[in-house]
């Protein structure tokens, strides 16, 4: 099982968790895992053509996973999920 | 005005005709005691030995030249910006030595002393609501200039002028002193130092990469209703950087902590995040040179005890402070 985090905004349509144990063994795995549970998330999370809502950021161990094998990035049991909304940065 | 390019003379110092002209010119610092590989050099830009102490006067310079070039400024403009605090006390300092009115639009709950340090420049402080974050600052900030002809707003976010001044100066500084960087790290707040430092040493060597190191938001400053309440600022093309690293408040001040104990350098919040990020790929470049760029010095955080509160237990407390 791997953890994922779930941001405030999202946390409604997750049944109010904070953190929801999942399993796969990639990035797509997990989020399909996840919407397997909480199936409200999907419009949020994926665009219709299958893709990731360019507005979410997912992490895997503090790692952009666009910048990494996007949805096939591999997860481990101890590797932490963390879903976010892209956000205004500070300065 | 001196031109951007360092000769093989005194590198730093100099004689300016006015503060404005002394932005920039910032040292680079070798910083081996925080460097977890012995085959890498990772070097720290100094970004706060600029005039009021961030790299954002660069930006802020920038932002007005431009705005003096557009033709916008009238005798009764009023230059308003949202910002958590570097770019508009930037703004606020060259507005005071140009003769400028200038009035920022800050989230509550910064730190006591940004909003001290607007106020002695002389900039009118409009609060937004904290818990909304910088989300919350654009949107008045905006929702301010449609209802008043006097605001002038350069926004950041949106102006290739902030991206510009790092091309032609913060990149240029790091060419000079260390052509053969392979990697660089910045922050990402507006991602101008990430675009700007990155187009430019992609010009020098199209090998190099660049990392950005991300605040992870706490809990209390994520007050969106959607996604779609999100926000990308308009200057940041994510293809234009190689990695995105998150990193929480707690793992970095422990890392600013171990730069002022091991390196005796005094740096801002944000700066121990883009270590947590610089050590990342230092442990897993096989040799190389990195440049890290510490954004501010650590004088405007003192009020948040950063350097002596007990973390442990305290994640969600400290994460949720606005410290970046």
């Amino acid at each position: 099982m791997t953890a994922v985090r779930i941001p405030p905004v999202l946390r409604q349509a997750a049944g109010n968790q904070k953190k929801v144990e999942v399993t796969g063994s990639t990035v797509g795995e997990a989020l399909e895992s996840l919407l397997g549970e909480y199936p409200g998330l999907r419009d949020q999370i994926f665009t219709e053509d299958g893709s990731l809502n360019r507005f979410v950021n997912v992490y895997v161990n503090g790692r952009d996973v666009r910048y990494e094998q996007e949805l096939g990035t591999p997860v481990g049991e101890s590797d932490e999920v963390i879903l976010l909304p892209a956000m205004a940065g500070g300065r | 005005m001196r031109p951007h390019a360092h000769g093989g003379g005194a590198r730093h110092g100099g004689r300016f005709p006015s503060i404005v002209d002394a932005i920039g010119f910032t040292p680079l610092v070798e910083v081996p005691n925080v460097c977890p590989n012995p085959n890498v050099r990772l070097y720290a830009k100094l970004e706060f030995m600029n005039p009021t102490g961030s790299v954002k006067d660069r930006v802020a310079k920038y932002l007005i030249e431009d705005l003096e070039a557009s033709g916008r400024l009238t005798p009764d403009s009023i230059i308003i910006e949202p910002t958590s605090g570097n770019t508009g006390i930037g703004l606020a300092m060259i507005a005071r030595r140009k003769g400028y009115r200038v009035a920022v639009v800050v989230p509550d709950n910064v730190t006591i002393e940004r909003k001290q340090l607007l106020s002695l420049f002389g900039a009118e402080v409009i609060d937004s609501p904290g818990h909304l974050g910088s989300n919350g600052a654009v949107a008045l900030a905006k929702h301010l200039v449609e209802k008043d002809s006097r605001f002038v707003m350069p926004y950041q976010y949106g102006n290739e002028a902030n991206p510009r001044a790092h091309e032609e100066t913060t990149a240029e500084e790091i060419i000079a002193d260390c052509p053969e960087v392979d990697a660089f790290v910045a922050g990402l707040g507006t991602g101008g130092t990430l675009m700007g430092v990155g187009r430019r040493l992609r010009r020098h060597n199209p090998n190099v990469r660049i990392f950005a190191s991300e605040p992870l938001p706490g809990e209390t400053v994520q007050g969106l209703r959607s996604l779609d309440e999100g926000f990308i600022p308009e200057i940041f093309d994510p293809t234009g950087i190689d990695g995105k690293i998150l990193v929480s408040n707690v793992d970095a001040i422990e890392a600013l902590r171990e730069l002022t104990e091991k390196e005796g350098i005094f740096a801002g919040v944000s700066c121990g995040a883009v270590m947590v990020a610089a050590k990342q790929l230092a442990r897993e470049m096989e040799r190389g040179t990195i440049v890290a760029l510490l954004a501010d010095g650590g004088w405007k955080y003192l009020s948040e005890d950063i350097w002596t509160r007990d973390l442990e237990g305290e994640e969600d407390i400290v994460d949720s402070l606005n410290l970046w």
